[in-house]
């Protein structure tokens, strides 16, 4: 199987780094922002932002994980249910700037379930995506991020696979990956 | 795994543990959506359900109708006391009729044990058991093994003694199969009269006194004394009932232990139940309905999702 690395644990931590002074930039003391990792792969990267956010500048910023299983397109279209993920959101977000987290943006198909989801819990003022890996020209919808670690060209035939030491990898890595 | 492994919930019997599993957490995650201030999702916002209704109920019909509508499902009701049934139509013919107005999900009660059975096999839609006379009912053994487990962490290793009419009891009948294959111990207990003969071929204990039963279980479900469904008396009085099988608060004072009460509702209050024990600490009676509309939502779901 091929295998092409796309971003090192460094440069991970950097892009991370980079995420956390761009958000202290543009929410200030972060008063009316909240935070939402998109589940399954979200929340590990909204933990990271999150602790960093603490180390640079002491805030406590309020966070949750949002599933958006039952929100999905594509439920009795595919050959499986998908499996639903715990939601923990212990806030409203009515009024707020909601910054929405996941690892990898591809389709676009999961953020705007996700952005059905997140209404269950008030009318957001603002809502801000940020994402580790925008797969280039891939979108079934209209979606972008406001924060993005790398841009890549992918095909059809390849995943990006997002790999985390915490889960039980040897180092921080993401990679392409193609299809078996 | 994130599929059932049939397309119909029939009875406890049919499914096996990691189907139970596999709605619990579903359920888990549905009843995190009922506290949220927006209690519904669009999961089945494309599917049509009709809710048959060929015996009375309350809470069954309208936690069934609850569930679909916070899945966005489409909802028709039916109930043979307005039907054609009564002009002599067939169950079948009833049915399909209803089915021709393409309706996806049938959610059926029925007097007949085996009636969703011969629906299975003869229509297209994907069937819910709401009760089958005195055979199953199996949404109501899912909450009740749900509402266990979330009290006391697992079902696995705990002691339930089912206690009343257990021969008139399609409750009974599917808890007996849910919390077996769940590895709980299960009892009942009642007058002999109302006790199946051949009760202990399930692998159950049997306890005629209720004092003893009590002493051995950690969960006491204690079913209603079903009257409608008694042809002959089976006991002299329901006060002579009550006084031996009536659950009272000075007989959980006996206890060395805590336990837990449940009843599927609707109580006889005085009769099965004193309201002591009803309205107590102990009772997790409430909890069983809440849990009720998240353990249909996760059956509708991902029976919906068996392709």
């Amino acid at each position: 199987m091929q295998k092409r690395l796309v971003l090192d644990q460094q440069q991970i931590a950097i892009i991370l780094k980079r995420f956390c002074h761009q958000l202290i930039e543009n929410h200030d003391d972060f008063e009316n922002t909240v935070f939402l990792g998109l589940q399954p792969r979200g929340p590990i990267v909204l933990d990271k932002i999150v602790s960093t956010i603490q180390e640079i500048s002491g805030q406590k910023v309020p966070y949750g994980y949002l599933d958006a299983t039952f929100h999905r397109d594509d439920f009795r279209r595919r050959d499986l249910p998908l499996k639903a993920n715990e939601t923990k959101v212990n806030f409203l977000i009515e009024g707020k700037k909601v910054i929405l987290i996941d690892d990898v943006l591809y389709k676009g198909r999961s953020v705007r379930a996700a952005l059905d989801a997140m209404i269950a819990f008030g009318r957001p003022q603002k809502v801000e995506l940020m994402v580790l890996i925008d797969r280039k020209y891939t979108r079934d919808y209209p979606i972008m991020p406001d924060y993005h670690g790398l841009k890549v060209n992918t095909l059809e035939s390849q995943y990006v696979s997002v790999e985390w030491a915490e889960n039980g990898f040897e180092k921080d890595a993401i990679w392409i990956t193609e299809k078996a | 795994m994130s599929q059932l492994s049939s397309r119909h919930l029939l009875g406890i019997k049919d499914i096996t543990a990691e189907d139970i599993q596999l709605i619990f957490e579903t359920a888990d995650n549905f009843k995190e959506v009922l506290n949220r201030p927006i209690k519904k999702v669009p999961s089945l916002r494309d599917i049509t359900i009709a809710n048959i209704f060929f015996e009375n109920s309350t809470r069954t019909k309208l936690s069934f109708e609850l569930a679909e509508k916070r899945l966005s499902a489409d909802v028709v009701n039916f109930s043979s006391s307005n039907s054609s049934v009564k002009k002599g139509e067939t169950l079948i013919d009833t049915v399909n009729n209803i089915l021709s107005m393409k309706v996806d999900m049938v959610v059926m009660r029925h007097s007949s044990p085996g009636a969703p059975h011969f629906l299975s096999r003869n229509i297209k839609a994907n069937i819910v058991n709401a009760g089958d006379g005195t055979h199953e009912h199996p949404t109501q053994a899912l909450l009740d093994a749900f509402s266990i487990r979330e009290k006391l962490g697992d079902v696995a290793g705990k002691k339930v003694a089912i206690i009343g009419d257990i021969l008139h009891s399609r409750v009974a009948l599917s808890n007996i199969f849910c919390l077996q294959k769940l590895g709980a111990e299960v009892m009942v207990c009642g007058p002999i009269t109302l006790l199946p003969k051949h009760i202990t071929s399930l692998g159950v204990k049997v306890e005629y006194d209720i004092q003893k039963a009590l002493e051995w279980c950690d969960v006491a479900n204690i079913l209603r004394i079903q009257l409608e469904r008694q042809q002959i008396k089976y006991f002299p009085s329901l006060r002579e009932y009550s006084l031996f099988y009536g659950v009272n608060k000075k007989m959980l004072d006996r206890l060395d232990k805590e336990i837990v009460i449940m009843h599927p509702g609707p109580i006889n209050r005085g009769v099965e139940l004193n309201s002591d024990v009803a309205d107590s600490e102990h009772s997790i009676i409430l909890n069983q309905v809440e849990n009720g509309v998240a353990i249909r939502m996760a059956v509708l779901y991902l029976l919906a999702g068996v392709r």
